[in-house]
Parts: C-alpha cells; structure tokens; sequence
C-alpha cells in the first residue's frame, strides 16, 4: 500500500480537521484493488507536492466511523479537507493527469 | 523498435507476456494506469482458475502473472495508449506520457467494460450509491437496502454476494426470466433477502448527495414505481473495449474484433488480438489466459517469417520504452 501516513477515527480531528494546509484523505481497504492501483499515484503527486498539499490514508475497515460520517459508499474515495470541511471528493483509481486535474486548486 | 508490444494487462495480456518473453521476444506489455490487472482486480475469491484448489483472490493472481511474465524478461509500463497506427510492417504506439513506441507485432488484449445504464443521474451518482462493483463496495452497505440490475451470471453473483451485507436486496430485470445459469439462480432464488421484480427497467435513479431511492417502469404494462433505495449496482453487461482501433480494425456483428478461425490474428498483418476484446460467449479468465497463448504463439510465428532485415531494426536492445 502505499507510503502515506495512517489516519484513524481516533486521530482524525487533531490530524485532518485541525491541520493548517489542505490534506486529503485517501479512503482504502486491503481488498480494495482499485486502492491497490491508485495507491502509488497518490504517493507521487504526494512527494511532487510536499508544500501545497498533505496526503494521509484511512483504513475504513478498521475505522468505520469515520467512513460512514463522511458517507463512503465506494473507495477508493479522495476526499480534500481545508479547515475542518470538506471541500473536493475524488471517486475511484484514475490516471495521474486525470487525478492532478481533479486537484488542480490544491497544486497550483 | 521492440518485437512485440502487449496492450492490455489481464489475463489474456499476461498470459501472452509469459509465452512471448520464453520466446526471448522481450515484450513491453502496456498495462494502463489504473485498470492495470484487468476485471480480476475488482473481484475476492477466485475458485474456478486450474491449479489453485483453495481458490485464489482475484488481484493476487493477476499480481502472480505478473510476476512471472517479469520473470522471464516482459517490461511492464502503466501508461494508457491514446492512439494506434497499426498499418503497415511497423505499428506505432502512442502512449498517455507522449511516448510513442514502435513495435513489428503487437498484440491487442484490452478487454471490455462496464455498460451503463444511460440515465442523466448515472453518473453523477456514482461513487455515491451507484457502483458497477459490489465486491468493491458492497460493505458499505450494511443493513442497508440495495438493488442490482441485470439478469446474467454476473447480476446474480453480485445480488447473492450483496446479501452478505444488506438486508434486503431488490434483483431488477427487464424481462421475466434469467439468462443467468441454472446454478445461479437456484442460489439467488433461495436466498430469503433477495427479491426478484421481474420485467422492470430503471427509469429515474433520485438523490441530492447520494442515492435515497429509484423509480421503475414495468416493461409489460408501463406502470410506474418508486423505491426507496441506499445503493443501485449495475450489472447489465459489459462492451469489448475497442474505440482505439476503430476503422482499423474489422469487427463481428456482436463488437467484439474478427480474428482467423481459431486464431488470434486480425485483417492486419502483425497485429493480434486476445482475451474478452474477441470473446462475445465465454469471457473467463482461463479462456482469456488461453487465447493470450494463441496470439503470442500466432505473434510469435509471424516474427519467425519477416525479412531478416526488419527484424534487426528490432534487435533485442531493450529501449527504455
């Protein structure tokens, strides 16, 4: 999976809500195979973007709170957080163009 | 210029990796950015796959054929191909990246994907209660009541697997008997949580923020009715996946790209073609595996036959791709 930091439903307000730059959250399961694909795209527009944009991944398995206040139905699920709102949902494995182009706002 | 080059990742594409790459033809297998793996990656339990008596998930085995088409020299690039120019004794390949690769075989194994039902809030809500795979998402709905169109091996498979998690599921189709087999249906039918509305079609799906319900039209009697709703899963099929090589290549009446006989070569010479992007019946991974063989073998014998001096323009230095 991939390198980015785990959030869970117990650090979630002090590591997503509270965080000072926009973060988004990568939404995954173990079995999730789209996860599996999207998971090292994610990694790079993550390193390519250490400045703008922090991005951090939840297990929604293991934190099913979370996943359902936010209405998770399908994952991989790419919700960008600023202040404490959502405010850009990404659904499903995409290529990185189509990816970058979807967070366009954030990377600029 | 490469010998080979293998479009598509499933198990018609890697299959023919493992053959082509035995064969020292070092294929460059384009594996897409993120469908790389094929329809397996979105599926759990794989038990009908030869050899393996326990059953195997469905991604690890993709990952497994991989693996051993690397093992014998494939290259593997998760790049999309955004254009084919496929006449003539070298093919080009045009990559997402702006690469384009040059190859004197290649091999077209890309597959088929999902068909939609076609209403104005498909789209809108998918990812938010409408899914084309309950694999993926079908844990999310626990307790909950979803629907799933369809009426083939696939509908049923998706309804029984749902009932895992949901309370009750709706089985929607538009005629009053399954294509599904036999088997399938004596499961389903059995199953105290699945409720069959037979000869029914989708006409609304309703939801601001996400799927709360559907409206349904009888397709005997044109009667409307509204359900409430949590998740809509749509399994109506899938299409061959051919846009990239329209006009290029000749196609059957069912869509799927016209091969020789048993074979997998196409109305051009040295291009190939394997896997679900030829197969209208069977679709299944071992048939899938089985015809990725038959075109790297096809590929494998037209190679053998070009003039010596347009194979050593592909000499077996490995371009970076």
């Amino acid at each position: 999976m991939s390198s980015a930091k785990d959030v869970t439903d117990a650090s979630f307000e002090a590591e997503v809500l509270k965080s000072e730059k926009p973060i988004m959250v990568d939404f995954w399961a173990e079995w999730c195979g789209p996860c599996r694909a999207v998971s090292p795209i994610l990694d790079k527009i993550a390193e390519e973007n250490a400045e703008k944009l922090s991005i951090v991944k939840l297990n929604v398995d293991d934190n099913p709170a979370t996943a359902e206040k936010y209405g998770i139905t399908s994952i991989p699920a790419m919700y960008v957080f600023q202040n404490g709102e959502v405010v850009k949902r990404v659904i499903g494995a995409k290529p990185k163009p189509a990816l970058e182009a979807d967070l366009a706002e954030f990377l600029a | 210029m490469r010998q080979i080059v293998i479009i598509g990742s499933g198990p018609a594409g890697y299959t023919a990796a493992i053959y082509a790459a035995r064969a020292n033809l070092r294929p460059l297998v384009i594996a897409s950015s993120v469908e790389f793996g094929g329809e397996l990656m979105k599926t759990t339990e794989v038990e009908n796959f030869p050899g393996f008596p326990e059953g195997i998930m469905g991604p690890e085995l993709m990952m497994k054929m991989q693996e051993q088409a690397e093992k014998f020299g494939a290259e593997i690039v998760y790049d999309d191909v955004t254009k084919l120019e496929l006449a003539g004794d070298v093919k080009k390949i045009h990559l997402g990246n702006g690469d384009v690769v040059e190859a004197l075989a290649v091999i077209y194994a890309t597959g088929s994907e999902y068909r939609k039902l076609g209403l104005e809030d498909e789209s809108r809500l998918s990812g938010y209660g409408v899914s084309w795979c309950a694999t993926c998402d079908g844990a999310f709905f626990k307790q909950k009541k979803v629907a799933v169109v369809g009426g083939g091996d696939s509908a049923l498979e998706e309804a029984t697997f749902l009932t895992r998690f949901a309370d009750k599921v709706l089985l929607v189709h538009r005629r009053d008997e399954l294509r599904a087999s036999a088997a399938m249906q004596d499961r389903a039918k059995a199953d105290p949580k699945i409720e069959f509305l037979w000869n029914q079609e989708v006409a609304h799906i309703y939801g601001d923020e996400r799927v709360t319900g559907f409206g349904l039209v009888n397709t005997v009697d044109g009667t409307e009715t509204t359900h409430d709703l949590d998740g809509l899963f749509i399994a109506i099929g899938a299409d061959p996946r051919t846009h990239l090589i329209h006009g290029q290549l000749d196609l059957t009446p069912e869509g799927t790209i016209a091969v020789q006989g048993r074979s997998s070569k196409t109305n051009l010479a040295g291009v190939f073609a394997a896997g679900d992007v030829v197969d209208p019946t069977y679709k299944q991974a071992i048939t899938a595996a089985g015809s990725g063989t038959v075109a790297a073998l096809d590929a494998e014998h037209y190679l053998a036959d070009l003039p010596a001096e347009l194979l050593a323009k592909a000499a077996p230095e490995p371009a970076a791709a």
